[in-house]
């Protein structure tokens, strides 16, 4: 990841700029999937697709305005594509996949494709755990292992996609600086 | 991919097979009944060996639970996203459906502790 961080965000209006670039584009993101069927049998299995902001983010703004843009994200498309119960479980998982990734992001040795996938397995993780505590019920735990190789799959899928487009990213970067 | 991406996918697979082993060691011995709990509070235990349809009308809204041939499944409901009826039939101990949106789980307990368990709705 090191050479995305040389990118510099430059001035504070850029930086807003990007950041709203961002969530319209996560919320783009969580409206294409919303076509796509992606069912394990289990609430909240999603492709993911909104995680691709998060993870190109990581590689040229700062964190904290990748957070907000994740946080704000959920927020919307809950409000837009979901209900209330759904947001408990975006919360959980986005804020555990998100302190995972960057966690990741900042160490050597890890690709768009292994943070991304770490990222979809605790963002399952999360949410199963958020509706365990909802239906006061352990047992739930008896998904997880089907929920945690979902997460790895999903995981690599986005990351994959990231790694394509992040070509592509840096070079729009460069040109508009 | 890099070297440690695999090592990410090699933990979380090894952590998914324990947990199954676990799980089956845990639980899978055919279950004598249903216990039906709505937010949290257990509303009913159900015989697997009696054939019987059971509804659940709360305020979260409405789910039928059919037992027949000694497994249980949800036949009914007007929760939104219906993944409960996805679930299919449970007949193991510690096996359950779940309805997420009204806040309903069906487990599958052992016989003996089912008339324990049996609370006046
Ligand atoms: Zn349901």
């Amino acid at each position: 990841m090191a050479v995305a961080r040389k990118s510099p965000t430059g001035t504070p209006g850029r930086r807003v700029a990007l950041d709203g670039i961002l969530v319209a584009l996560a919320m783009l993101f969580s409206y294409i999937e919303t076509f796509i069927p992606f069912n394990f049998g289990v609430p909240g299995i999603k492709l993911g697709l909104a995680n691709l902001v998060v993870l190109l983010g990581l590689t040229f703004l700062p964190a904290l305005d990748v957070f907000l843009v994740s946080m704000v994200r959920i927020l919307l498309s809950s409000l837009l594509f979901g209900n209330v119960m759904s947001l408990w479980y975006s919360l959980a998982g986005g804020i555990l996949s998100f302190l995972c990734m960057w966690l990741l992001t900042r160490r050597e040795g890890y690709s768009l494709i292994g943070i991304s996938m770490a990222g979809g397995v605790m963002h399952n993780i999360g949410q199963v755990l958020t509706a365990a505590l909802i239906v006061q019920t352990i047992q739930l735990a008896g998904y997880l292992p089907v929920l945690l190789v979902a997460g790895l799959v999903t995981g690599a899928i986005v990351g994959a996609l990231a790694k394509l487009l992040m070509p592509r990213v840096q070079k729009a970067l460069e040109s508009y600086a | 991919m890099k070297k440690k991406d695999f090592l990410i996918a090699g933990a979380v697979l090894l952590l998914a097979g324990v947990l199954t082993l676990v799980l089956r060691l845990s639980g899978g011995d055919p279950g004598g009944a249903v216990q039906v709990k709505i937010d949290g509070k257990v509303v009913g235990t159900y015989a697997l060996v009696e054939e019987q349809a059971v509804p659940f009308d709360t305020d979260y809204g409405h789910n039928l639970l059919v037992i027949r041939d000694g497994k249980a499944h949800m036949e009914e409901a007007d929760c939104p996203d219906h993944y409960c009826m996805e679930q299919g039939e449970i007949e193991k101990t510690g096996e359950t459906l779940v309805c997420l949106p009204h806040k309903l789980v069906v487990e599958v307990v052992s016989g003996e502790s089912s008339d324990v368990d049996v609370v006046a709705k």
